[in-house]
């Protein structure tokens, strides 16, 4: 039919003696789909992949904090991107409890911190350094907020202490928490328009880099610790006075008894790994491209078979 | 109605209504006493805020009774294997609209031969413009490049109304039947209507397995409540003559139902059926963060990547199938059945079907050779999605709205909205308990009074009354300011049937309109603040206020406003003294609508940006703290139920002292 389906034939034939081995059930492995754009796409890839070694892939949309819940119930096989930052709290709750386990990490890391567009600095020079943000905190106010700036964090869900950091860092500002992304997305587009400053939270790999160009705030630098141990950072009394981890993981997720069932597509997924080009390049092609995510996932196979043939094997 | 004595003890003149609204005045009056000593520092602390010590450790307990129910008593093990069975419908469904892998594997029906038949049922049941609706509607949806959504959404909805429509007209009629039914049915339904959709979520989706099946249950329950009340309401209307004619020509029990009493309801089930399809639709999207798919997640996908033309495009899709089948499920209501002289030929009493059936089969024989007459690629479709996007930016962007949007936003926002929050949360908790009991007792009644002091005695007690008063604020002030858009919207366009009908249809866009699309435009405008929250709700909220007023108001009976012509009334006159008085009860049952659809939007509203209960809720969707998310979604529905009694109870009161009936 086209490259891709030749360059998988060749793969999965190559391998077969190997696949045959462990037969894979044929219910379909069902994959959770959220609502951002490399996460569908990276869903789609895998689901593709795991077709073309035979099996049945199913797709379901679900809530990205809830899904943990199904994934533990074995309702839905595995969970492509598990963020530290974000889900990392709702994922080791669903460990504890049992019925998931770890199922390796991608080569991405990821950052999720304090973050302005590119605008913002031509109201704010001294920027990326977090004293120069907290000097034109003015620069950042709003009517509810007086004279101190306003900072836009995360959903509370995510538990990102934004609020905390502030105190402890003595900053000038007041923290606002969006409801969703999507929130997010809107004050930065509302702001775009009169490049009014504004700093928000927000994170990497990410469609929003494409868009609005940016920078993440430096703050002193991470120490193990700083959430737990006052003594740590720079305030010797308080909690949370670091930045966040510039390199937070990327995992994958696995339905404990998905091994069993699908041998070959659970070993396939234990070595899936991708790294944020590639996270990137993904989310580009739906956001900036505007393809269908299928089509997106199509298009992303054929060009990097080198990446995800690997994957297939049983070594 | 069985307290039919006790109304009317109530609310007539005298003695009775005195006392109680000065019974209302002295609690209003402890209440005031009560601030005024926590303002001047002598009310102690515990009588200002309930304790921490003291607060029961309700959400363990619900999470034990949940874990009891689920799996020593094997409930799961019941909703799975009831799970396993709608699974394989939905997946026949699936397969046949959008052609998923499964049983019987004949799908995908080409959209040409669904929008055909669509067009022809649009013409049976309301001729030439009911056909260009329906057919319409399909046709756009596939040129917008969403055919294939659509039916992922349709799907599941024709599984998830039917079972709405069967499952409601059963218990509807066994309400009917039996007292005990109904009484058992009126709290629980009460309960379920005012539950906010936070709390449903888990429970779904660790019943009904995440994915189509848990969405079509959400549904399901959702859209059956107003079933099952108009059930019961037609069938207590029928007039005994029709049963008595029934019961002489020999009818069993049960003919006597099949043949007898459903077709004389059959106009008020018909209105159910409306019902149960309109809120079928409202849960398109909500419905997606737990596994519904096509165009609710498509939509979802689109926000997370702030592509605002193509979620309004996803918006205009809902809204349109939303009033095609509005309108399709009304024209049916009016429809009489057609009767035919002896001796009419099979295909001539059947002209509709045989056409809809022949249109059926040709399209898909064209779509074999055609291609386009099967399915619409992505590259054919003529989505505007950027075009609309900067249509929207711009719009945002243009100087005046901007001056408008800060003036609200440094006015409103600053000088009302964050002080009177301050306030409401100044009040100590038993004042502001006094006060709203004082509120029920003054417009409802002793009854409706004491439970008012239990619930929200309640919601004191769960903790998180901070929380719960300022999701009651926001609550107030959108349904305040939808009354001072909305009312004087709604008299005006009652004037002419013709304004009525474009304001009705307003009101029905608006209605079915995902939510979540106006929630961008909302922070775009006034940035991530309670005024985007209350904007929100205020829009859901005007709708049946808008409503219910045109209603109220061009249902009053001729005779009356001609009798206030005759006696020389100005308009004005006419309007104050005897159209309002008249519509009033009406309006009261939009007004309380108002209410619950506050109550519902301003969870949803979390996901601008609250500190409210919705907040809170969001933060439990984790799934480890169902207990909470239990407690908080109690204390949404013990605040709303606690407006539904007493305003409802109002309503029928005043309909009665009126001489209007029900």
């Amino acid at each position: 039919m086209n490259r891709f389906t030749t360059a998988l034939a060749t793969g999965v034939l190559a391998l077969a003696p190997l696949s045959a081995l462990a037969a894979d059930s044929s219910d379909p492995i069902v994959i959770p789909v959220h609502n951002w754009s490399s996460q569908i796409v990276m869903s789609n890839v895998v689901g593709q992949i795991f077709e073309e070694m035979g099996n049945n892939v199913e797709y379901v949309t679900t809530d990205s904090q809830a899904v943990y819940e199904s994934v533990r119930l074995g309702d839905v096989t595995l969970e492509l991107e598990v963020w530290e930052g974000a889900f990392g709290a709702s994922f080791r709750a669903a460990l504890e409890k049992g019925g998931l386990h770890d199922a390796g990490d991608h080569n991405a890391v990821t950052r999720e911190d304090w973050w302005y567009p590119m605008w913002t600095k031509e109201a704010c020079p001294g920027l990326p350094s977090w004293e120069a943000l907290n000097d034109c905190a003015a620069v950042f106010a709003t009517a509810e907020t007086g004279d101190k700036g306003r900072y836009l964090d995360g959903p509370v869900d995510w538990l990102k202490h934004g609020q905390e950091r502030v105190e402890a860092l003595g900053m000038d500002f007041v923290v606002v928490n969006a409801g969703s992304a999507a929130a997010l997305w809107a004050e930065i587009g509302a702001a775009e328009a009169d490049k009014r400053p504004v700093v928000v939270f927000n994170w990497t790999p990410n469609f929003a880099e494409a868009v609005w160009p940016g920078e993440f705030v430096e703050f002193p630098e991470w120490v193990d610790g700083c959430d737990k141990d006052p003594a740590v950072g720079p305030n010797p009394d308080a909690l949370y006075d670091c930045g966040n981890p510039a390199k937070g993981y990327l995992k994958k997720a696995a339905w404990d008894g998905m091994e069993e069932k699908w041998p070959a597509a659970y070993a396939t997924l234990t070595k899936i790994s991708f790294t944020n080009a590639q996270i990137a390049e993904m989310a580009k092609l739906v956001d900036i491209d505007e393809m269908e995510p299928e089509e997106a996932a199509e298009a992303w196979l054929e060009d990097n078979a080198d990446v995800w043939q690997p994957w297939l094997g049983n070594s | 109605m069985a307290d039919a004595t006790e109304v009317h003890g109530n609310i007539s003149p005298g003695f009775g209504g005195l006392s109680r609204s000065k019974a209302a005045l002295v609690l209003v009056a402890v209440a005031v006493a009560l601030t005024l000593l926590r303002y001047a520092g002598l009310l102690p602390d515990a009588l200002f805020r309930v304790p921490e010590a003291m607060v029961p450790p309700f959400a363990i307990w619900l999470d034990a009774i949940f874990n009891f129910v689920k799996d020593d008593l094997g409930l799961l093990a019941v909703t799975r294997t009831l799970t396993e069975g709608l699974e394989w419908i939905l997946d026949a469904t699936a397969n046949l609209l959008f052609g998923k892998r499964r049983w019987p594997n004949l799908g995908p029906i080409p959209w040409t031969s669904i929008a055909a038949v669509a067009a022809v049922i649009g013409y049976y049941l309301g001729g030439w413009r009911m056909a260009l609706l329906a057919g319409g509607t399909f046709v756009w949806t596939a040129l917008i490049g969403q055919w294939k959504i659509a039916m992922e959404t349709m799907s599941v909805l024709v599984v998830a109304a039917p079972l709405a429509f069967v499952i409601g007209l059963t218990l509807g009629i066994l309400a009917w039947r039996k007292p005990w039914v109904n009484r058992a049915l009126k709290p629980i339904l009460s309960v379920l209507q005012t539950l906010p959709f936070f709390t449903y979520l888990l429970p779904a989706v660790i019943f009904f397995k995440v994915g189509p099946t848990a969405g079509a249950v959400a549904t399901t329950i959702y859209a059956i409540p107003p079933m099952i009340l108009m059930t019961t309401l037609g069938l207590q209307k029928v007039s005994p003559e029709v049963v008595e004619a029934g019961e002489m020509s020999g009818c069993s029990r049960w003919q006597l139902l099949r043949h007898v009493y459903i077709p004389s309801a059959r106009t008020e089930i018909l209105v159910g059926v409306n019902q149960v399809i309109m809120l079928c639709l409202a849960m398109v999207v909500l419905t997606a963060f737990i596994g519904m798919p096509g165009l609710g997640a498509k939509l979802l996908a689109m926000m997370g990547s702030f592509k605002l033309g193509r979620s309004f495009e996803i918006g205009v899709t809902i809204v349109l199938l939303a009033v095609t089948l509005d309108r399709m499920s009304k024209a049916w209501v009016v429809k009489q059945p057609e009767h035919f002289e002896k001796g009419t030929p099979w295909w001539k009493r059947h002209l509709t079907l045989v056409l809809a059936v022949g249109l059926f089969v040709f399209f898909i024989i064209v779509s074999q050779f055609v291609e386009v007459a099967a399915t619409i690629g992505r590259k054919q479709n003529f989505s505007q999605g950027k075009e609309i996007d900067t249509l929207i930016k711009g719009f945002l962007n243009i100087d005046a709205v901007k001056a408008v949007t800060g003036f609200l936003r440094a006015f409103l926002n600053v000088q009302v909205l964050i002080p009177f929050r301050n306030f409401l949360l100044s009040i100590p908790t038993p004042a502001l308990i006094l006060l709203v009991t004082a509120f029920a007792l003054w417009l409802g009644g002793r009854k409706q009074a004491i439970l008012a002091a239990v619930f929200f005695s309640l919601v004191a007690l769960s903790g998180w009354w901070d929380r719960s008063v300022i999701t009651l604020y926001s609550v107030i002030s959108a349904v305040a300011l939808a009354m001072i858009i909305g009312l004087p919207l709604g008299i005006w366009a009652a004037r002419t049937e013709r304004w009525s009908k474009r304001i009705l249809l307003v009101c029905d866009t608006a209605q079915t309109f995902p939510s979540f699309v106006y929630l961008i435009p909302a922070i775009m405008l006034f940035g991530i603040t309670d005024i985007a929250v209350i904007f929100s709700i205020l829009i859901f909220a005007m709708v049946p206020l808008t409503r219910y007023t045109i209603e109220g108001l061009r249902s009053v009976p001729e005779e009356m406003t001609e009798a206030a012509d005759m006696s020389g009334a100005t308009r004005m006159q006419k309007l104050i003294n005897v159209q309002l008085p008249l519509a009033l009860p009406t309006m009261a049952v939009g007004f309380n609508q108002a209410i619950m659809f506050a109550f519902f939007m301003v969870i949803i509203a979390a996901f601008i940006g609250t500190q409210d209960l919705g907040q809170e809720l969001q933060r439990t969707l984790a799934g480890t703290d169902l207990g909470k998310n239990f407690v908080l979604g109690i204390c949404v529905s013990l605040m709303a139920l606690t407006f539904d009694l007493t305003i409802l109870k109002w309503a029928s009161d005043q309909k009665k002292a009126l001489g209007l009936g029900d």
